[in-house]
């Protein structure tokens, strides 16, 4: 359009020129003039086309660029290329990644500075966008690639402290002659791939967004640690309970939110006895809950992060060797989160999932030892609230005295803008996040983050200890260098033994500390000690014969340390350990079924009730009919059932209007867990929570099973068919390309069953990231499947050719390659070698 | 005729040959430069060189996704959006890469008639 005005503009000008030159009668001048104009005018046109196509239009590409077929996505149709020789500059010794038919590589290395090095330079092959944009992420650079839309997202980042956590990670190392070694090694085997590339090279995602790659840094690793950090503990609900405490008081504060609920199975079985601790436990001291109006808080981590493992002992394996099972569950994007890989060296050699950015097998295997990680979900992030001295933020209140405040100046660059700079005030709590420039609304008044996240620590050395471990004194060995984000770290060995650590740095907190705003003046309320590591919960070859995790409580009430629910799982887990105690003996089909199993306990502990207390007179047939199916449901979230999608509109629309109170502008709220939610409209139906605020009436459990019911009900009046809301239309599980869910690279519409707090936990957005299950055999055998491919490459069939498998409940058997020239199985191998 | 087509042929190889080591733009460059060297008369000066870059660029495209399924053609077709038609994308990318060495063809020949003072 905008050329054709143009060109018409010329027609018009060159008419009005010919005319006044014609009245000059002087056609030699005209002549020369026209053909300054000509020249003129074909000058400008190409270099309008050049300038149209060589830079981004509104929401396009530069479409020269992208449309090129030498440069552009054109150069993206394709698979990595897997075959062939190279030799890089940095290696030592010829390194030889076999891959199999799934794309996992098996990296032989003759040394472990070559094994990283590989694992580095193959990462970034087929996911360096990825890798580069979580970190961008992480570190809150994405106004870099966005602009002005991503400022919000990058303050939130830096106003967390994730850059300055990433750096103590980094600190704590560096300060390892080995790991630092390893990671260098790493870093340069990524750059070695970087260096290679041409622009017609870069993943496509650099093309459509118009920018580049950049130099891997140690601290980029430290920064994707940071990004797991802040996804699996970053989480908290203090400020929210705050305003709770302060709108609804103690009383119902306390009956809505309880330390502990009433059913409990515990990580660490009951009987478990803690005669071993003998720590002093912190007394409570005098001090008053700042009872603040808190508007607004951070974005938080997906409700639903979290995962299942579980490991069974010889005696209970139908076997004879212990059996062990993990599946992470995290965001359903694309490219996967995790890629994987087997990694070996003469002298040791494990398989499983790693993370793309990190060294190492995350979820794995040798041929020793296998293990696996669930989220410990632990409230390890407080608040403190913070009464500078004046408006410059300079210092704070602190035992009466003003304490002077570091200022940390983050430099946020804006694509196409000037930088911004946000000036965050650190305490010796740490970052004040939220403050009258973010979020707050008080001159003079902060809240300051305190979070195992920005403690450091050399979690990365867990995992290069875990990959080469041998035993049970091994991976205890390799847990102490673990610090956050706490996790339960399931473990079984070739040798017999199983276990499971709920590992991590966990303050020694007084009774109620940090469950809420905290005046962060008093040395009382400061963070003093952190419980040993030998205290922390475990268990070791259990009678029971099988250790197994799912996010919930680590302990039950009788662990001498505080605790107390903050977000803690309570279905998964009973309906995996009823699983694991119904069978004396169990096989890999057993684990199969449970890794993909779809009953709905949360359901099956409610419906009853509604069931039976619902007025049937209020009903009408077809009303009744929906109602009829729901009683004859077996509580199976299977994907072509219709039960689940009508209970599930019914429980939303119950759970929202039983917590109608917290429909409130302007405060930050989270409402009461779904277990006491069902505990209290079982148990207390006629209580405060059940009235409707808005009705002059009194309501109770029961008025609103059926308000809710009628109003859920005719959501299906706009589907078409029965057919067309059975439960995975329903349900509509996705998974997003990581670039804002891009359509176009994301895969919608997969069939699979599951729900949030079934064992197979599938949601729309979330699930089973990774399944992993291994027998310790010799050698062992492991299946493994993710809802993803082991390239990052939208224009490679391995980008997504996993899903259809893991959503069918299938896995694929691992290849654990014995030596380098056990290539019966291999599709094709590169050889790395030292360029000479 | 011939002198249509050997310079259609021209820009071809030139632009192949640049785009080796070249960005997106060596197609531009190499139109420019056979327009320039071996001017053509009246429209044929517009549409020898489109024809050539369209040309380049639909074969060229068209041996890359044809070769892959057009697994991420397909894909592209969806974002841009042509409602997920890789013909159509095809086509569009063809145009794009015509109507630039168009242009600078174009240019390259009155660059040429402005040196030789033809008029």
């Amino acid at each position: 359009m905008e050329i054709r005005l143009i060109l018409i503009n010329f027609k018009f000008c060159e008419i009005t020129l010919l005319a006044n030159l014609h009245t000059n009668q002087n056609l030699q001048h005209l002549h020369r003039f026209m053909n300054r104009f000509t020249f003129l005018r074909s000058l400008f046109l190409a270099a309008l086309f050049f300038y149209l196509l060589n830079n981004p239009i509104g929401k396009l590409p530069p479409l020269g660029k992208i449309l090129s077929p030498s440069e552009g996505f054109w150069q993206n149709e394709k698979d990595e290329v897997t075959t062939g020789a190279l030799g890089l500059e940095g290696l030592k010794e010829p390194v030889r990644i076999h891959y199999d038919a799934q794309l996992v590589p098996h990296v032989f290395a003759q040394n472990d500075l070559d094994l990283y090095f590989a694992q580095g330079y193959i990462t970034a092959k087929h996911r360096l966008w990825q890798m580069e944009f979580q970190t961008h992420a992480a570190a809150g650079r994405l106004s870099e690639i966005f602009g002005k839309k991503a400022l919000e997202h990058d303050r939130m980042q830096r106003r967390k402290g994730m850059v300055f956590g990433a750096e103590n990670t980094l600190k704590d190392m560096a300060a390892d002659a080995e790991t630092i070694a390893l990671l260098d090694a790493y870093t340069q085997g990524i750059n070695s791939y970087i260096n290679s590339l041409d622009p017609e090279d870069y993943p496509v995602e650099y093309k459509l967004l118009n920018y580049a790659p950049e130099a891997w840094t140690p601290l980029k690793t430290s920064l994707l640690l940071m990004y797991m950090t802040d996804m699996l503990c970053g989480g908290d609900a203090d400020l929210e309970y705050t305003n709770a405490l302060r709108l609804f008081g103690k009383k119902r504060f306390d009956a809505w939110y309880p330390d502990f609920f009433d059913t409990l199975d515990p990580v660490v079985p009951k009987e478990t006895s803690w005669n071993h601790i003998s720590s002093s436990m912190p007394t409570v001291p005098n001090q008053q809950t700042p009872l603040d109006e808190i508007a607004e808080t951070f974005e938080k981590p997906h409700p639903n992060n979290g995962s299942n493992n579980w490991a069974i002992s010889a005696e209970k394996s139908y076997s004879g060797n212990p059996i062990l099972a993990n599946d992470p569950h995290l965001g359903l994007n694309l490219p996967s989160i995790w890629f994987v890989m087997q990694l070996a060296t003469p002298k040791h050699s494990s398989y499983g999932a790693t993370l793309p950015g990190a060294l190492g097998v995350i979820s794995g295997f040798n041929k020793h030892i296998a293990w696996g990680e669930t989220n410990a979900t632990r409230d390890v992030k407080d608040w403190y609230k913070i009464q500078f001295q004046d408006a410059s933020k300079t210092t704070y209140r602190y035992e009466g005295n003003w304490k002077a405040a570091r200022i940390r100046v983050e430099e946020i660059k804006i694509k196409g803008q000037a930088s911004f700079l946000d000036s965050v005030r650190y305490t010796h709590h740490g970052p004040v996040s939220y403050d009258a420039s973010f979020k707050g609304r008080h001159d003079k008044e902060g809240y300051a983050m305190k979070w195992v996240g920005h403690l450091g620590g050399n979690g990365q050395r867990t995992f290069l200890e875990l990959n080469r471990g041998k035993n049970y004194e091994n991976y205890l060995a390799a847990l102490q260098h673990w610090v956050a984000p706490a996790q339960n770290f399931v473990f079984a060995s070739a040798d017999g033994d199983i276990a499971l650590w709920v590992q991590g740095d966990f303050a020694n907190k007084w009774k109620g500390q940090g469950k809420f705003l905290m005046d962060g003046s008093l040395a009382a309320n400061d963070w003093k000690a952190y419980i040993p590591k030998s205290d922390n919960a475990f268990s070791k070859n259990p009678k029971r014969g099988f250790v197994s995790s799912a996010n919930q409580y680590p302990t039950d009430q009788s662990y001498p340390y505080y605790v107390f629910n903050d977000g803690y799982e309570s279905y998964r887990n009973r309906i995996i350990n009823t699983f694991l105690s119904s069978k004396n003996k169990l096989d890999l089909e057993d684990f199969k079924s449970l890794q993909n199993n779809n009953f709905n306990l949360k359901a099956s502990e409610l419906l009853p009730t509604m069931l039976a207390e619902i007025n049937r007179d209020a009903l009408n047939t077809k009303e009744l009919r929906m109602l009829e199916l729901l009683a004859s449901w077996n509580y199976d979230n299977g994907m072509n059932a219709l039960a689940p999608s009508l209970w599930t509109e019914w429980w939303n629309q119950l759970y929202k209007l039983t917590w109608d109170e917290f429909e409130q502008k302007d405060v930050a709220l989270k409402k009461p867990f779904t277990y006491q939610t069902i505990y209290l409209l079982k148990n207390k139906p006629n209580d405060t929570y059940a009235d409707i605020v808005a009705t002059t009436t009194v309501e109770t459990a029961k008025d609103l099973f059926l308000i809710s019911f009628q109003s859920a009900m005719s959501v299906f009046d706009t589907w078409d068919a029965k057919s067309s809301y059975k439960w995975s239309n329903y349900k509509g599980t996705a998974a997003r390309h990581l670039l804002q869910g891009l359509p176009a690279f994301s895969r919608f519409d997969i069939p699979i069953g599951g729900e949030e707090n079934s064992p197979n936990a599938v949601t729309h957005d979330h699930g089973p990231s990774w399944r992993m299950i291994v027998e310790m055999s010799s050698p062992p055998k492991a299946l493994g499947i993710y809802p993803g491919g082991q390239s990052g490459n939208p224009g490679s069939v391995y980008y997504d050719n996993f899903i259809d498998t893991w959503a069918a409940g299938d896995y694929f058997e691992a290849l654990f390659m014995q030596s380098t020239t056990d290539t019966k199985h291999i599709r094709s191998t590169q050889t790395l070698s030292p360029k000479s | 005729m011939i002198q249509k087509l050997s310079n259609l042929v021209a820009i071809i190889i030139l632009a192949v040959l640049l785009e080796q080591f070249l960005p997106w733009w060596s197609l531009m460059l190499a139109s420019f430069a056979v327009s320039f060297l071996r001017d053509l008369k009246g429209s044929a000066s517009f549409w020898m060189p489109f024809l050539a870059g369209a040309l380049l660029w639909l074969v060229h495209s068209f041996i890359l996704a044809n070769a892959n399924d057009y697994v991420l053609t397909n894909k592209m077709a969806v974002l841009f959006p042509l409602q997920g038609n890789a013909a159509l994308l095809l086509l569009v990318s063809s145009c794009i890469g015509g109507l630039a060495a168009g242009f600078s063809g174009v240019f390259g020949k009155e660059c040429r008639l402005l040196l030789d003072k033809k008029y």
